[in-house]
């Protein structure tokens, strides 16, 4: 195809990233992956921290994916990609914390 | 053989209930006339090329609100029955159990195939009009949504007559809709009408958000958009984060059911209430959006008949979108009385209170936009103007409702059934009625009967109150929703009559507004100038109704309101807008894959109910195959030529 | 109604939307939209999947005095597929920077090997579901596993529509090449499959590492 479509500098959030940013995000990721797995596997430190520890390394991967991999940063404004996935994790925590929240305390049934 | 296939046939239909008998033959009778109808004036391919397969949203627009007038009916007729057995003590009219799957089917046609049908068919007719678009975004997947909600609202509304009616309420609540409390086959037609519809509702919602950030006409700015746009973009987003959870929640349930799986089980360590927490994440937030919309048509409305530019825009705009948000944190008002302590009931109730406030910031900039305009009542106007106290006392009672240690007291009675039905029908269908009649010359090309609308109106008003004004009192002289008859001694009769009077009176309204449509279909008076109510928005600026491709030229917009800056221009004198030549217009073509493949969901769905296995694999595999197909196809669009548009135009303005 | 005019330059869709600019910003504009589009879809699975944990989570204790999920899962397979699909997540990036090059052996051949990873990693789940059911923990044994196989299991079935789509995108490519059609397809493609790669670091996280702890 031609030039203009492929070096298309607004790239929707799949087209754009170079071999160097994919290499990165995947070393990240492995890494991400590998320190939760040892942390896990050893007993390494109490239950609490363990459990910060490891969900922080999730969304720590998961910045990495949306950063490296779909390219998040490269979308041209009006942000509404981005508006639309901050919106979206804002009402999953609430479905996910609210749910924990109101069926802890609930004393009608267990 | 004859025998297998009597006891198959008594399976399989409902029997014994002489009203059901009535309906099963009438539907029969009409099915036999529709088909005969359709093939003795040789029409069955003009319905297949012209209306099944077309991707046209103004065409599917029309689809959508014809399928809900008809819900309208059904789930009227239902109300009138239930009303007609609480008339007086003791009734044996309907028994227990059609009672139970009476109420069940009424709230659940009522707000999913009745109010969001009718909701989609004023998007579609109205939204690519508003902003100078030629189509919705992916008009395909429009389609694809319309055939899954008509084939979902059909599987679900098949059951009176095949299998037996889902009962377990509206939301059907476990323990009662597992399998042991629901054996029959009700409930799983109620998971699968719900579950194909909702897909539709879901591909709707991103449709629209997509349409209106990115096909606005050239200049148009989000803050210029017709406030309708705004409403209907704050809706589908609450649509997208909504529906997943409604989906999730009953295929949850269905895994219980067909699988034995035990989420919301009494045993195997399932919990019920996680049921309930689950579905009203989503049932809280779909009341929102089935009311937003309404609170952008009162806008419109409000402003073209008080011939200002609306009130308070910004504080609107703001309005809208902060109450798609909060709705999403309001859930838990629903179940107070589940017992989540002090905290959780503290936090929701604050938050429910909080709600009302953006909700009345709205009400005041309708008033203020009446203040000194110059008002001509309507028939659209006259519906915004009895939704505001209608709205208004239905807003306060849920105030409330929303005092938590007052809840326990309303919780699910007759206070409760009045304060919902008072919000549900003074917002959203009087909403929506406006609308209808509002847009209809739009639509169709001509006007509705003025004299006959007034007559509707008044009866609709009256009925509204005589019906349920009353259910208040009786909510606080202690009647529960649900019950299906009481005792002589409760002293709740001389209310439950009048309650039925106010009932009957609002299915009068309905009849006239069928007279007044038939009224106006017969002395049809073609509307020849496109603007039939002086309107302010670009969808008065084409003819009526628009054609095909909606805009010859689209429109470069300037301002808000910007056809109405335009006429303001044009009277002053002012030279108009240069025209710019005309191009080629690039149309997506019709297609029956959208058809096919939701009559493939209908068939695994009806699979599903009765468990018969090929006809799961039948309905799923041409799902597939269907999708396959649409990912294949690259032959989806064509060219409008230059001189087609030439004729079109003039034949359309030509006569002006 | 008009004769259909097939434009040489495949599936060059759009036209009825804002674009004014000549045929080549149509078509552009319209694929860019397509993708947003598909954007939206995936917050709504973002939902559906939230739903999902929620559920979990919720449930998570319930197993009703039958087996527990640290008695019967077994780690080791799991961290072999988390590898894979991660794995995968970086090959369909790579597919897609061969397409950038114009490449469509390239593209082909990395979609290829991210099927076939995606396939190994069915494969490990198919014999995980396996071995629970023959150790005795089935979708109806208790609310645990029901919440565990139907989150687990969605995910996979996640992968699975994924694997169809792809073989289906790789036949249209080797039959029609790189067009703006096919490039909007394989972006969007390359964007569900790092999604469920990032669903599945949520799963590995919160069903089986803290699962075992």
């Amino acid at each position: 195809m031609d030039k203009h479509n492929i070096h298309a500098p607004e790239s929707h959030g799949s087209h754009g990233g170079s071999m160097k940013s994919y290499v990165i995000g995947f070393l990240f990721s492995i890494i991400l992956t590998i320190i939760p797995l040892v942390v896990v596997m050893n007993d390494m430190l109490n239950k609490t921290a363990t459990t910060v520890l490891i969900l922080l390394m999730a969304v720590l991967q998961f910045l990495v994916q949306l950063i490296f991999f779909m390219h998040i940063r490269d979308e041209e404004k009006p942000r509404f990609n981005l508006m639309a996935l901050i919106f979206g994790l804002v009402i999953l925590l609430t479905i996910v914390a609210g749910s924990i929240w109101i069926m802890t305390y609930n004393t009608v049934a267990s | 053989m004859l025998d297998k296939l009597k006891e198959f046939a008594s399976e399989f239909f409902v029997t014994g209930d002489p009203l059901i008998l009535g309906a099963q033959v009438s539907i029969g009778l009409s099915l036999v006339a529709i088909i005969f109808a359709l093939t003795f004036f040789k029409k069955w391919k003009w319905l297949w090329t012209e209306w099944l397969t077309s991707v046209d949203h103004k065409k599917i627009g029309i689809m959508y609100i014809i399928a809900s007038l008809l819900m309208l009916f059904r789930g009227g007729v239902d109300a009138l029955l239930m009303r007609m057995q609480l008339a007086a003590p003791q009734l044996e009219f309907l028994n227990a159990e059609h009672y139970n799957a009476i109420f069940t089917t009424h709230g659940v046609i009522m707000i999913l195939f009745m109010a969001m049908p009718l909701m989609f068919g004023l998007f579609n007719i109205v939204v690519p009009l508003q902003i100078g678009a030629r189509d919705v975004a992916f008009p395909f997947l429009n389609s694809l949504s319309f055939w899954m909600f008509f084939f979902g609202a059909m599987l679900f509304n098949v059951s009176f007559i095949i299998g037996g009616s889902p009962d377990a309420g509206w939301l059907a609540y476990p323990p009662l809709s597992e399998l042991s409390g629901s054996p029959g086959l009700g409930q799983d037609f109620y998971i699968w009408g719900i579950q194909i519809s909702g897909i539709g509702s879901l591909a709707t919602g991103i449709n629209f958000i997509v349409t209106i950030l990115k096909m606005r006409a050239p200049g148009m700015k989000l803050m210029q958009m017709p406030m309708f746009i705004w409403s209907v973009l704050s809706s589908c987003i609450t649509i997208i984060f909504a529906f997943p959870i409604l989906t999730v929640t009953l295929f949850l349930l269905f895994l219980d059911r067909y699988l034995g799986a035990h989420f919301f089980t009494l045993d195997g360590g399932g919990n019920p209430m996680m049921y309930i927490n689950l579905i009203w994440m989503w049932g809280h937030p779909e009341v929102y959006i089935v009311i937003l919309p309404a609170f952008g048509i009162f806008s419109e409305v409000v402003s073209t008949f008080s011939k200002k530019k609306l009130f308070g825009y910004k504080s609107m705009v703001f309005a809208l979108m902060s109450i798609s948000f909060f709705s999403f944190f309001t859930w838990a008002h629903h179940f107070f009385t589940m017992g989540s302590g002090a905290d959780v009931n503290a936090f929701f109730a604050i938050t429910t209170m909080l709600i009302a406030i953006p909700t009345g910031v709205k009400v005041f900039n309708w008033l203020f936009t009446m203040y000194r305009g110059r008002i001509t009542f309507s028939t659209p106007m006259m519906w915004a103007v009895a939704f505001i106290p209608c709205f208004v006392v239905g807003g306060m009672t849920g105030v409330m409702l929303s005092v938590a240690p007052a809840d326990f007291q309303f919780h699910n009675s007759y206070f409760l059934i009045a304060h919902f039905h008072q919000v549900l029908i003074g917002g959203v269908v009087f909403g929506y009625f406006a609308g209808l009649y509002y847009w209809w010359p739009k639509m169709f090309g001509f006007r509705l009967h003025e004299g006959l609308g007034k007559w509707a109106f008044w009866f609709w008003n009256i009925g509204f109150y005589v019906c349920f004004m009353p259910q208040y009192a009786l909510g606080l002289d202690g009647m529960t929703r649900r019950v299906n008859t009481y005792d002589f001694d409760m002293g709740w009769q001389p209310l439950n009559v009048i309650s039925t009077v106010g009932a009957f009176l609002m299915g009068l309204a309905f009849i006239f507004q069928v007279w007044q449509i038939a009224h106006s279909i017969k002395f049809y008076k073609k509307e020849k100038d496109g603007d039939a109510w002086d309107g302010r928005t670009l969808e008065w600026s084409i003819p009526s109704p628009a054609p095909l491709y909606n805009f010859a030229r689209l429109p470069q917009v300037r301002s808000q309101d910007d056809w109405w800056e335009e006429k303001q221009r044009k009277a002053k004198g002012e030279p108009a807008k240069p025209l710019a030549p005309l191009e080629p217009i690039h149309m997506p073509k019709n297609s029956g894959i959208p058809f096919i493949m939701s009559a493939c969901w209908f068939t695994a769905g009806f699979g599903f109910v009765w468990d018969w296995k090929w006809m799961i694999v039948l309905g799923l595999g041409g799902v597939v195959v269907c999708m396959l197909a649409r990912s294949f196809s690259y032959d989806t669009d064509y060219y409008i030529p230059v001189d087609e548009i030439e004729r079109t135009e003039a034949a359309l303005r030509g006569t002006k | 109604m008009a004769q259909a005019i097939n434009k040489p330059a495949a599936g060059s869709h759009g036209g009825h939307g804002a674009g004014h600019g000549g045929r080549h910003e149509e078509h552009h504009d319209q694929e860019a939209m397509k993708t947003f589009g598909f954007w939206l879809f995936l917050i709504t699975d973002v939902i559906l999947f939230g739903t999902l944990f929620a559920t979990f989570v919720v449930l998570r204790l319930n197993t009703d005095g039958g087996p527990t999920g640290a008695e019967l899962i077994e780690l080791n397979g799991i961290i072999i597929s988390t590898f894979i699909l991660l794995t995968s997540s970086f090959t369909s990036g790579v597919s897609v920077l061969e397409m950038n090059k114009g490449s469509k052996r390239g593209l082909i051949l990395w979609l290829a090997i991210t099927a076939l990873l995606g396939a190994a990693f069915i494969y490990l789940e198919v014999a995980e579901f396996m071995h629970l059911v023959h150790e005795g923990a089935t979708i109806g044994t208790s609310a645990y596993w029901s919440a565990f196989f139907t989150l687990v299991g969605t995910h996979g079935l996640h992968v699975t529509v994924g694997l169809v789509w792809m073989v289906a995108l790789m036949l249209q490519l080797s039959r029609r090449g790189i067009t703006p059609v096919t490039k909007r397809k394989v972006g969007i493609i390359s964007l569900y499959w790092h999604f469920l790669d990032v669903v599945w670091i949520f799963v590995f996280t919160i069903v089986y590492l803290m699962g075992v702890m």
